[in-house]
């Protein structure tokens, strides 16, 4: 079994690797939470690479319905075509509009689908999908045509807490929780993603990074994603490390921090503490 | 093979299933888990928990599953309150430690000591056992207190034993949920959902597409509505601390029933009275504080205002300038009352003492009375009445 590991990118925990084989494995969905920027939609991608897959991406928003993700029945363009007298409205099957998953169903080879972000949609949304995941197939009424899966496809599931998920879903999947990466696996990340990177300027920059991150009553907290992107900039900057080198506990303000803090109350939030840091210092 | 492992996670109040235990069977079947005790620990954590707030009372059971454990007196218990910390660290401290401590920087380093003392005691006490339990005077009582609880580094390396993995409980702060009992509530709450349309229009208008199509001489007109949404913003305003602290349980109970059925709600918590300032983390209550005029300005008038507490107090902590137990407020509270019950349109006191006793205390009276009457007790039948009042 081609199993999946940490990638040259993409650094897994072991407990991440052992809850996607465990899907893989037995076929079943595997639902990934975590703070937001921690990587759980490029999970899916390095997944699908992994395991040399095709991947299937059906992003959710709040007015998307689960039978989207099947098909639509576009009766609006039937009607109009039966008023204007096209030929094609005599067949139905000119107005069944394919979904994700019926492509995903459908194709030859197998694919990792991810479906992200489940909880911005409607609060039922998971349990108008739950038999098309478990038996991966469906109805379709209007041809009275069903179409099940050829390979039963790697389904992937990310959440961002926005909403309770029914406990029937639930079930029927694994469940993963990323944690924000400690001080060492951040490290392996920004080697991975940032390989010529100066060691010095690694080292400062996280440092000033898990201190912002330890700043109380921040709205957002910068993570994963939020860090490498500073980064980059810190490199294209080719800025010294002595402006991110902070003494002792003192709080500075870190240069290009709209990277890291993007809300503008944090800012403000930040830009007070760091006052007061250096009046009190 | 593993069954007494499911039922003493459902007796913590996992709801795991049969569905679930085969699934991890089948996978150890598979061979996912390759008879590596660190894997088997992370395939049955993916395969039984279903929610980060779980991950904890997970991490509990399985340590005391498979490593024999003791678990203290069944009875999985609850984090406890920072306040009681508090208390005890100034027992435990000598008023000279007190002031180099606040010296040191605050309470992040006393929460160090405290540690470090807790620790000692660990070693005289029990030698060698996970739990400490302690009797007599400390506030700790009944419960077993894991001293590694203490928060105080964030995340460690995650590299070492998967034996330490679930004894080191990193999840403890994603447990929120006091689930049990909270159906009745969740029940009258939904009461709360108000159809409202608001958003983008996509959903057909059948009645106005079949009137204008006519107006229309027959071609085809089509009309959209906004879908139904659930738009019902909550501000929840909790009471903690003090008089409070023998109903923190039901008032979670409480909160944990409403956080899944609004389109926004924002907590915030006081003691005993509402004045200039509130917080946003019952643990960090000393630190952060959030001004109430900030509070009124961020969340509009539309939001329903709740506020859960006894109203237990002495009069004057509602009544005079000053009256706060805490803190010197320049404004007393019924300034802040009616203030705040000015700006939000629709505002109610849930109350969990039982209502008939609430004739006997003069605050409450006071407190009901500045809420126009509308004070309702913790119960489904008085969320009832509430969410009536409230979605008028």
């Amino acid at each position: 079994m081609a199993g999946f590991k940490s990638t040259e990118r993409y650094i897994a925990s072991r407990d991440l690797e052992v809850a996607v084989n465990a899907a893989v494995t037995l076929q079943r969905p595997l639902l990934i939470k975590g703070e937001p920027g921690t990587g759980k939609t490029v999970l899916a991608h390095e997944v699908a690479e992994a395991l040399g897959h095709e991947l299937i991406e059906w992003h959710i928003k709040s007015t998307t319905k689960a039978q989207q993700g099947l098909y639509e029945y576009d009766a609006v363009s039937r009607l109009r075509d039966g008023q204007l007298g096209d030929p094609r409205v005599h067949e139905i099957a000119n107005y069944i509009v394919r979904g994700k998953l019926w492509d995903a169903f459908d194709s030859s080879e197998p694919v990792v689908v991810l479906i992200d972000e489940v909880d911005k949609a409607d609060i039922e949304f998971p349990n108008d999908l739950l038999l098309e995941l478990d038996r991966m197939q469906f109805f379709v009424y209007e041809t009275r045509q069903t179409v099940a899966a050829r390979h039963r496809p790697i389904v992937i599931i990310t959440s961002n807490n926005e909403k309770e998920l029914p406990d029937a879903f639930l079930r029927r999947c694994f469940f993963h929780y990323i944690r924000f990466p400690d001080r060492g696996t951040m490290e392996q990340i920004v080697q991975a993603h940032y390989p010529d990177i100066r060691k010095d300027l690694a080292r400062e920059a996280l440092n000033v990074f898990f201190q912002v991150r330890e700043v109380p009553g921040l709205k957002k907290k910068p993570s994963t994603a939020e860090l490498l992107d500073w980064l980059k900039l810190l490199m294209v900057e080719d800025l010294p490390v002595e402006a991110l080198r902070s003494n002792e506990k003192q709080l500075v303000i870190p240069p290009l921090y709209g990277a890291l803090l993007k809300n503008e109350q944090d800012v403000h939030l930040f830009e007070r503490l760091a006052f007061l840091a250096r009046r009190g210092g | 093979m593993f069954a007494h492992f499911i039922l003493a996670l459902r007796q913590a109040g996992l709801n795991t299933s049969i569905t679930e235990y085969l699934t991890l069977l089948g996978a150890m079947q598979a061979g996912v888990a390759d008879y590596s005790v660190d894997d088997f620990y992370y395939l049955s954590r993916a395969a039984l928990v279903k929610d980060e707030r779980h991950l904890d009372r997970f991490d509990r059971v399985f340590g005391a599953c498979f490593k024999g454990l003791e678990s203290d007196d069944g009875v999985l218990s609850r984090d406890l309150p920072e306040e009681w910390l508090r208390k005890l660290a100034e027992k435990l401290l000598t008023p000279e430690e007190m002031a180099k401590i606040e010296a040191l920087g605050g309470f992040e380093a006393l929460m160090d000591r405290l540690r470090e003392l807790l620790q000692e005691q660990k070693g005289r006490h029990q030698g060698g056992s996970k739990w400490i339990g302690t009797a007599g005077t400390s506030p700790f009582g009944a419960y077993g207190y894991n001293p590694e609880g203490v928060r105080i580094g964030q995340d460690e390396s995650r590299h070492r034993r998967a034996v330490k993995v679930w004894d080191k409980r990193e999840f403890r702060d994603l447990d929120d949920t006091v689930e049990l009992g909270t159906r009745g509530m969740k029940l009258a709450l939904r009461r709360l959902r108000r159809f409202a349309r608001q958003g983008a229009a996509t959903e057909l208008d059948l009645p106005d597409t079949i009137k204008s199509t006519a107006n229309n001489a027959g071609s085809l007109d089509l009309k959209m509505v906004p879908e139904r949404h659930n738009a019902v913003k909550v501000l929840l305003i909790l009471d903690v601390g003090g008089s409070m602290d023998d109903y923190v349980k039901l008032s979670e109970e409480l909160f944990s029933a409403a956080r899944s059925e609004f389109k926004h709600l924002e907590y915030y918590y006081f003691h005993n009275c509402p004045y200039e300032r509130l917080w946003k983390h019952n643990r960090r209550r000393h630190d952060e504080v959030v001004p109430t005029w900030q509070v009124l300005r961020t969340y509009g008038p539309d939001y329903k205002l709740i506020f859960v507490g006894d109203a237990a107090m002495s009069p004057y902590e509602i009544s005079m300038p000053g009256g706060s137990v805490e803190h010197w407020n320049e404004e007393a509270g019924t300034v802040w009352l009616e203030r705040l019950t000015a700006h939000y349109r629709r505002s109610a006191w849930l109350n969990p003492t039982p209502q008939r006793s609430w004739g006997h205390v003069r605050s409450i009276h006071m407190m009901r009375e500045l809420m126009g009457g509308r004070m309702y007790p913790l119960t489904v039948n008085g969320i009832d009445d509430m969410t009536r009042e409230l979605s008028h």
